[in-house]
């Protein structure tokens, strides 16, 4: 090893470190990860599905007791617009209008939930299918209920949030974390959009 | 950053150069294969003569006796050598540095500071993976001997039954069912005859491994696994279930009796034709009679297959040629009369946890019984 | 988010908060500092309770047909012991070590979330106790209570209603799922500091190596955990609700278990041993007194890592009956995951190469490690040699290696770091000749139980038996394995005699007794509650170099 060069014995100053020192927010990177572990949760459950397509070893079958959920799917992923015009509108500074379409998102996401309670009860009732019956509905339930699960956290705390807006708690300041938890909602609307592929097209 | 030669990133602290120290002894010597060769010599010197000819008691992978079994030993001596090589050098260079590079009393200067070198990485990046594409083309090359071929004409076609904790064995082109030992012939490079085994399960998982033969395929529920074996020695092999299945998997053996090709047609038409042979068994054809029907109308019927009665169980084993084996139980204990009847009596002293309940009959019962079943040769 | 503070971290007037609190404020604590040692403690705990349960084995197996336990208490053992041991200890020595070190080796105050700590460290605690609840129930001690005994990777259809009767089953899947959704929960939060509560100038490429291999560990535990809890449920709901996921005679697939759970344990066994890497990764270098030899290489490695293990699964399938060009895939997957493993143990060598390296107990320990994981290693790649394989699996082999990878892997480390970092927790350091006897003790006698253990598996003697026939090669071979555990329950015991003796009596430590370099070493032994006075600015991976040769700073030539 040669020996050392002509670095100077005398203390220069160090590289200035990044000014202002940026680090991203915790709520959005906890979401994120957040998402990251559900996301895989969900796959599990996609890949069970898409195994056992087709392996029923009696019926009902898909083919002939699912039916398009067009409705509750249109209302789903229309809460997802609704949301972020309501941090839109939150971020602009007028709480009202926030709480307007806050509130349409939330019916919106009731609408989907009660079609899959009707769904469900004529899946139950009318065909004689549950988790029980066979692959396809020991798959179906999980799947879909898991996700109806999701969706019903996600409303408490959409209602909670409406809560604290129709009492006057929320300022303009508030938007970023309202922002996280519409990440929450989108993450439940695309985890829909992969459901509906799967369940209601591809597998029927 | 200081450049020098050869491309290492590093700067001088403060250098320096250790004394020469006394060389330390190497701590730790591997026993390796020594072992292995040892065991495999010991369980041909063990051998002993028996029904089934020489039984080999050491389920060596080292003595393999069957040509997938010894298409793996090959494989393991090329990756032992390459494993070898990388341990005597890695290990090599750890008691390098530990020897030379350790602090002297004394000395408290900072070494100098290296950061890495890009082209040593690359060099223990690229060498490595050269070592693991040589490995990996001899695998590949193994699996495909292996797994993808095509059952020939001339194969025995034998099918396995996992059960918990015993092994049905059927042989469907010569109608022969049997339960815990598989007789199989010979093949030589005059007549080739592998065995084609197809596995299924008939409640978990389990696993059907006789080392010396190949290695183990499971048996899973709902779904069928095929398998090779081809013998080229006569003898008794061992093995066992190689996959947890609950209480008793510990009992759930193995034989394999290889025989010479006349040798096995013979055994094969012993286990078809009538059985309950009372003269041949030295027992009193009246107490056998009393015996069977004992067996009759008691539960045996719901569990058990026995040819010529109205019990057709497929829980257990079929009892028709019971004596034709050298255990009972699957490997639980040797199928002498005094086993036999406490087996019956109550199998939980011998496999605690065995689905056959005990059969609570009395001792004139049991007697009757054990006097019939002596007769299933 | 903070403003920068031009102020270098310096060390504090030592300050009185050394002393034992009140149990109240510990059962509330939200500190990260107090949770790293809960977390490390119970570990600790739950690896006796799980090295008695291995002993009980042992002494099972110690002569052929053996009548010590019966074969359900046998099953139990062997089940609640892996299930301790990946669950109950490694993970949380994970997350102990994660965070302590973490908030200290970044300048943070704590973790982003404090109260989503505390909840991840009582709910893995709760779902511990849950599972040994499991001896208590149905029957009680006797014949071991309910404790499951379907192995710790519980095979479906085994798990099944059908053959497993009672609820020693459920035991398992609700105490692992509940201490599982604290292990995410804790995961996240570790990430989640790591991306936000950086201080001044540690830029990514400054970050210490111990941290920069968490956040890849904790990323790759939110990848691969919840795949566990999906599986775990829908057999619930086999179980529960006569769903027929893993049903096999409703049509289900006992494979598809398989296949969900590998998914998760492969990866899972690289979440037990990055940590260990780390922590070599911290050691290594301040022993030899060089800084880590290849730090983007390692980084690199361990990403590939992490990566790579994401494909690997099924090689713990070679002998369910796959093709041959699934099996032939993940062969090259698998011998492929030992090519960023061998770099970083050579990049370990090349940090000693050329050092002056001082064997204080934690180096002797990471010196063990490196020795045992070559091993290790090699013998992993023997088994992904698939045909190979199919004689190997699910033999004493396989024991043999995977206890090479955890305790000569993970355990040393673990051992490595407890000697290195008491003196900073408790302010006082371990003794020295007592650690010396621990190690050579242990370390002789983990060499002779599970060196020994390949041979057995070599001589065609499967895993999980309560009991083997004598004559088949394996008495003696068993006998010596059954011997060493009880050397090793010695060393244990030194090492357990160190520990409290240090605690009343060690001798004092002082902020830096190594003379480190990473900024944990800055603060007080125990640091205040608050970590540091000032938020550090930091201008390279070794702060407190630069701070002691400042006519020879790292950034100089980073």
């Amino acid at each position: 090893m040669s020996a050392a060069g002509t670095s100077s014995t005398l203390a220069t100053t160090p590289p200035a470190v990044p000014s202002p020192w940026r680090l991203p927010d915790k709520g959005k990177v906890g979401m994120a990860c957040l998402i990251l572990t559900e996301s895989s949760f969900f796959a599990i459950f996609v890949v069970a599905y898409v195994f056992y397509i087709g392996k029923s070893l009696n019926g009902p079958f898909p083919a002939d007791v699912l039916e398009l959920p067009i409705l509750g799917s249109i209302c789903l992923l229309s809460s997802s617009v609704t949301i972020v015009l309501a941090i839109r509108a939150l971020r602009a500074g007028s709480t009202g209008m926030f709480c307007a379409w806050w509130l349409v998102t939330i019916l919106l996401g009731l609408e989907f939930l009660v079609g899959t309670g009707i769904e469900w009860y004529g899946l139950i009732v009318e065909h004689g299918l549950w988790i029980d019956t066979n692959l396809f509905g020991t798959t179906f339930y999980s799947l879909v209920g898991f996700h109806a699960f999701h969706v019903t956290l996600g409303l408490l705390m959409l209602t909670l949030v409406l809560v604290f807006g129709l009492t006057g708690k929320l300022r303009p300041e508030h938007a970023e974390r309202t922002e996280v938890l519409s990440w929450y909602w989108h993450f439940v609307d695309t985890v829909w959009i992969v459901v509906f592929t799967v369940v209601y097209v591809i597998g029927r | 950053m200081v450049s020098v030669p050869g491309g290492w990133d590093s700067r001088e602290s403060e250098g320096g150069r250790a004394d020469v120290q006394r060389p330390r002894v190497a701590r730790r010597v591997l026993a390796g294969a020594v072992v292995a060769v040892v065991a495999a010599g010991v369980s041909s010197a063990l051998a002993e003569n028996g029904a089934g000819g020489t039984l080999h008691p050491v389920p060596s992978m080292f003595a393999p006796v069957s040509s997938p079994a010894e298409s793996i030993r090959e494989l393991s001596f090329l990756v032992a050598a390459i494993s070898a090589g990388i341990f005597l050098t890695v290990s090599g260079v750890l008691f390098w540095c530990v020897w030379r590079y350790r602090q002297q009393p004394g000395d408290d200067r900072e070494p100098p500071q290296v950061y890495g070198s890009n082209p040593i990485e690359w060099a223990w990046t690229i060498v490595p993976v050269l070592i693991v594409l040589v490995l990996f083309l001899a695998t590949a090359r193994t699996i495909n001997e292996l797994q993808a071929s095509e059952v020939p004409e001339n194969a025995l076609n034998v099918t396995i039954v996992g059960h918990q904790w015993w092994w049905e064995i059927r042989y469907p082109d010569l109608g022969v069912v049997t339960a815990n030992e598989l007789h199989l012939p010979v093949s030589s490079d005059a007549a080739k005859r592998p065995t084609y085994l197809t596995l299924e399960s008939q409640d978990v998982i389990h696993s059907f491994w006789i080392p010396q033969l190949a290695g183990k395929t499971d048996v899973v529920p709902n779904r069928r696994n095929l398998m090779w074996v081809e013998p080229t020695v006569t003898g008794t092999f061992l093995g066992q279930c190689a996959e947890y299945c609950g209480t008793q998997h510990a009992k759930m053996l193995l034989r394999v009796i290889v025989h010479e090709p006349a040798d096995f047609e013979s055994w094969a038409a012993s286990q078809k034709g009538a059985s309950a042979d009372a003269a041949a068994a030295g027992v009193d054809p009246a107490i056998a009679a009393a015996g069977r029907a004992v067996f009759e109308r008691t539960a045996c019927i719901n569990c058990h297959t026995l040819d010529g009665t109205n019990a057709d169980g497929r829980f257990g084993p079929d009892l028709s040629r019971l004596m034709s084996r050298t255990t009972i139980g699957a490997g639980a204990a040797l199928n002498t009369p005094q086993n036999l009847r406490a087996w019956v009596d109550d199998p939980h002293q011998f496999k605690p946890g065995v689905l056959m309940p005990a059969m609570k009959l009395d001792d004139a019962e049991l007697e009757q019984l054990t006097a019939f079943l002596l007769t299933l040769r | 988010m903070t403003v920068l503070d031009e102020g270098i971290a310096r060390p504090h007037a030592p300050e009185h908060v050394s002393r034992w609190v009140t149990v109240h404020a510990w059962a509330t604590t939200v500190d990260h500092k107090k949770l790293g040692v809960m977390y490390i403690a119970s570990a600790l705990v739950f690896f006796l309770i799980a090295g008695l349960e291995a002993s009980l084995m042992r002494i099972q197996l110690a002569v052929p047909n053996n009548d010590f336990l019966p074969p359900n208490t046998f099953n139990r053992m062997f089940t609640m012991h892996g299930t301790t041991m990946v669950f109950l200890v490694g993970m949380p020595m994970f997350f102990g070590f994660g965070n302590y070190l973490t908030p200290l080796m970044i300048g943070a105050r704590d973790l982003a979330f404090p109260r989503l700590n505390a909840f991840g460290f009582w709910l893995f605690l709760f779902g511990g106790l849950l599972l040994y609840f499991s001896f208590l129930g149905g029957d009680g001690l006797y014949g071991a209570g309910t404790a499951p005994d379907v192995g710790w990777f519980a095979y479906a259809p085994l798990t099944g209603r059908a053959f497993s009767r009672g609820n020693s089953t459920d035991y398992w899947i609700l105490g692992i799922l509940v201490s599982g959704l604290g292990s995410t929960a804790t995961a996240l939060n570790l990430a989640t500091t790591i991306f936000c509560a950086r201080c001044p100038g540690m830029t990514w490429s400054k970050l210490p190596v111990f941290v920069w291999l968490m956040l890849i560990n904790c990323l790759l535990t939110l990848v691969i955990l919840t795949p566990l809890t999906a599986a775990q449920v829908m057999l619930l709901f086999d179980r529960f609700l006569g769903a027929q996921f893993f049903d096999t005679q409703a049509g289900g697939s006992a494979v598809l278990w398989q296949h969900f759970f590998w998914f998760f344990g492969h990866p899972e066994v690289y979440v037990l041993i990055i940590p260990a890497f780390a922590i070599a990764s911290e050691i290594v270098p301040v022993f030899s007194r060089k800084p880590l030899f290849g730090y983007p290489f390692m980084i690199g490695a361990t990403v590939t890592i992490a990566f790579i293990s994401l494909s690997v699964w099924a090689h713990h399938m070679f002998v369910v009956g796959l093709s041959a060009s699934a099996n032939t895939f993940f062969a090259a997957s698998t011998m492929l995951i030992a090519v960023p493993t061998g770099i970083k143990i050579f990049n370990w060598l090349g940090t000693m190469w050329g050092g002056k390296i001082r064997f204080k107990m934690p180096m002797l320990w990471c010196t063990a490690f490196i020795f045992s994981f070559v091993i290790a290693g090699l013998t992993g790649v023997m088994l992904a040699i698939v045909p190979f394989d199919w004689q190997l699996s699910d033999s004493y082999f396989v024991v043999a290696h995977f206890h090479f990878v955890l305790i000569g892997g993970l355990l040393f480390n673990i051992f490595a770091a407890i000697y290195y970092w008491f003196p900073k927790v408790t302010g006082r350091m371990l003794d020295e000749k007592l650690g010396r006897l621990h190690f050579w003790v242990f370390a002789t006698g983990f060499y002779v139980t599970f060196g020994t253990m390949h041979f057995p598996g070599l001589l065609g003697m499967p895993r999980r038996i309560y009991t083997f026939d004598a004559g088949r090669g394996w008495d003696l071979l068993n006998l010596i394995c059954s011997l060493g555990v009880l050397v090793q329950a010695i060393g244990l015991c030194f090492f357990l005699w160190n520990v409290v003796r240090s605690l009343l009596r060690g001798e004092p430590a002082g902020d830096d007794p190594w003379d480190a370099w990473t900024l944990e070493w800055s603060t007080t032994s125990p640091p205040p509650e608050y970590n540091f006075e000032s938020v550090p600015v930091v201008h390279s991976r070794r702060p407190l170099w630069d701070l002691k040769h400042p006519e020879d700073p790292d950034w100089k030539y980073e």
